[in-house]
């Protein structure tokens, strides 16, 4: 063994970093924001997957979130605002062995492709959606969005909400997601754990983060910095797996439902339209 | 190459011009079909569902136009041949990722079977209303093709042609077909397996290290890649650099723009397509396109039987336009007749390529039936004048 394969082997390697584009480092993430803590934990959940890394793409819708898949070292895709999900379908259904990830934040999955969130889950099409919820969209300037809850403030919302916020689990259980779970930044055990149960599921798995975003949403509800954010979340979060999600909304500044809350078993889109395309075989119609 | 014999319906058939595009459309390799359902396009949709099992495609009814617009390019990264059908309506949902395809540079195929608009307009009625939507739909700087088919037969063959020439270029190829064309039935040859002309995806050879994905070749069209192969490549509709990357400045901006113009532009001699007849001599010319160029050729024999010396130019591949050949008829006749099922938009072309070295006139027709070809026989008199 040479001097140089030496030092190499000794040289600490971040576990993490075959996972990231390092050349598009520093990313744009503020301090405290929780997206890179979400990534991090993906990039640890896909080594216990087990899954062939060059089998695996994410796609991003736009905002903070929808950047992700520009720093992760995988085929990833960057789409239009709100139809990440749709773009996944096409890529999913073309190629079935892909694994396919949707990585977005709250504005883009829910409230522009809010639509396509619905069906998505309603085809149980084999998709992982990952939804960084921040409350607020971020990367225009902190205006309000289907999650912010009610009272909370926003620049469109200056005075506070007054529309009531969306339940995501319980939005994504009742549309026909097979696993369901919820998070926040500070879960980042719990979350690596929910983020390889819901890679490996079959059909249409959802997982929300719960994040700070110390720059807008924090700053102007005068909630505290990021770290500030972690102490509350590790005091207001409530582990309750398996509750039912009509319980799990989020008002302004009360406690956080987390845990895995739907982990079922469901014909996904491909099984069923598989078997119907073996029918149809049988019968001569189609091509083996 | 030629085209997979599989799904091929070689003989002569009786089709409405709407199914003759789904046939056309297999015969060219495609396998992924998303759309929504919306008159007077439907049946091209329907046609693919029934037919996709036996020809091994994937077909998917989306919950909206925006989804399907978006799901056929997550399928050309996934390696189908793919397209999406439409008509005025779900089309004006699309062009958001129009956009996107130009942008990313996606080789797909948007059928628009043109109804009378604005907005929902004449669903089951013919126009040629957006065909500068087809042109200038999505926001920015970007160039596209479309194609206008004026029958059953040309629906078959000329699809193949928009699907040859997305994956030349890496563009989205518009459709442009009509209610009239899309459901008159006619005789449509479709040739053997081996006749058809497919033009296959241009994916790199280069190993992953060396692949930069928009890098263009000396054509200005880069080599593609599809996810799963190890490339690990980026793909976004921000303006970026040829790694993939997004890069936020004007000079990555021009270069990438500039090119996406001129892949087009600086190849309009390989991309267009029209048909002249007798217009070496002609004191005027038809200049027509779709459903149209047939009124036309009864009006211009209406007017030849007054003594006229009138040619005709059907326009196959309206966008690029001809600039070259219009400024040269432009010198050598008295006046262009530019019929059309709207109120004046590519005679707005041909009166910028004709540069007033000749008389542009406008047969306009705001939509809903073809035109009466004595209006345009009027027109043409009114013209040679």
């Amino acid at each position: 063994m040479t001097q140089a394969t030496t030092e190499a082997s000794d040289k600490i390697v971040n576990p993490v970093e075959q996972y990231l584009r390092t050349e598009r480092i520093p990313h744009i993430w503020c301090p405290g924001c929780g997206i890179g803590t979400t990534v991090n934990c993906f990039a640890r959940a896909i080594d216990k997957c087990g899954i062939e890394r060059e089998k695996m793409a994410i796609v991003s819708g736009i905002g903070c979130t929808g950047r992700v898949a520009g720093y992760l070292n995988f085929d990833s895709f960057h789409t239009t605002h709100g139809r990440a999900i749709p773009f996944a379908t096409g890529l999913k259904l073309a190629n079935p062995e892909l694994n396919v990830v949707l990585y977005s934040g709250d504005g883009d999955l829910i409230a522009i492709g809010g639509n396509h969130f619905i069906h998505a889950a309603r085809r149980n099409i084999d998709l992982t959606v990952i939804c960084v919820n921040n409350f607020n969209y971020a990367m225009t300037g902190g205006q309000v969005a289907p999650t912010t809850p009610v009272n909370a403030v926003g620049t469109t919302a200056p005075h506070g909400v007054v529309e009531r916020s969306f339940n995501l689990p319980f939005l994504a259980e009742s549309s026909g997601a097979a696993y369901v779970a919820r998070w926040t930044a500070y879960h980042v055990r719990q979350l690596t754990k929910a983020m390889v149960e819901a890679i490996n599921k079959k059909g249409f798995s959802f997982i929300e983060i719960i994040t700070p975003c110390p720059t807008l949403y924090e700053r102007r509800n005068r909630l505290g910095d990021g770290l500030a954010r972690m102490q509350w979340y590790k005091e207001h979060s409530v582990i309750k797996n398996g509750a039912p999600t009509r319980e799990c909304d989020i008002e302004f500044q009360n406690e956080i439902v987390c845990g895995k809350f739907v982990d079922k078993d469901l014909p996904s889109f491909l099984e069923v339209r598989n078997a119907q395309l073996e029918n149809l075989r049988r019968e001569g119609i189609a091509r083996s | 190459m030629s085209a997979d014999t599989n799904g091929i319906l070689t003989g002569s058939h009786y089709l409405d011009g709407d199914h003759a595009c789904s046939e056309g459309a297999i015969a060219a390799g495609c396998n992924f079909i998303a759309g929504y359902p919306i008159t007077p396009s439907t049946e091209i949709f329907e046609r693919l569902a029934w037919r996709f099992p036996a020809t091994g495609g994937t077909f998917v009814q989306m919950e909206d136009e925006l989804a399907s617009s978006i799901a056929i390019q997550g399928a050309v990264w996934g390696g189908a041949k793919a397209m999406t059908v439409s008509s005025g309506p779900g089309i004006s949902l699309m062009m958001e990722h129009v956009g996107l395809a130009a942008m990313s540079e996606v080789p797909c195929v948007f059928v628009n079977v043109q109804r009378g608009g604005p907005s929902t307009g004449l669903p089951t009625l013919p126009a040629q209303g957006d065909m500068m939507q087809a042109r200038w739909g999505s926001h920015g700087d970007y160039e596209i093709i479309a194609l206008c088919p004026n029958s059953p037969q040309e629906c078959f063959d000329l699809i193949i042609q928009a699907f040859n020439l997305s994956e030349r270029f890496r563009v989205p190829v518009m459709f442009m077909m009509d209610e009239s064309v899309g459901h008159m039935t006619e005789r449509v040859v479709i040739p053997a397996a081996d006749q058809i002309d497919v033009v296959a995806r241009r994916y790199t050879k280069l190993p992953a290290d060396e692949y930069l994905p928009y890098k263009p070749g000396d054509d200005m069209v880069p080599e593609i890649t599809k996810a799963g192969e190890g490339y690990r490549i980026h793909v976004t509709g921000l303006t970026h650099d040829e790694r993939g990357y997004p890069v936020m400045d004007a000079r990555c901006q021009r270069q990438l723009v500039t090119r996406l113009a001129d892949k087009i532009n600086n190849n309009v001699d390989e991309i267009t397509s029209f048909v002249e007849d007798s217009v070496e001599d002609a004191d005027v010319v038809v200049v027509s396109y779709g459903i149209t160029s047939r009124i036309s050729s009864k009006a211009i024999r209406a007017a030849r039987e007054k003594g006229l010396k009138v040619g005709h130019l059907r326009l196959i591949v309206v966008w690029p336009f001809i600039e070259q050949r219009i400024r040269e008829l432009a010198s050598k006749v008295k006046a262009i007749v530019v019929p059309e099922i709207n109120l004046g938009q590519v005679v707005l072309e041909v009166e910028r390529c004709a540069g007033g070295h000749c008389k542009v006139i406008s047969v306009p027709h705001a939509g809903g039936a073809v035109h009466d070809p004595q209006t345009i026989t009027e027109a043409i008199v009114e013209a040679a004048r």
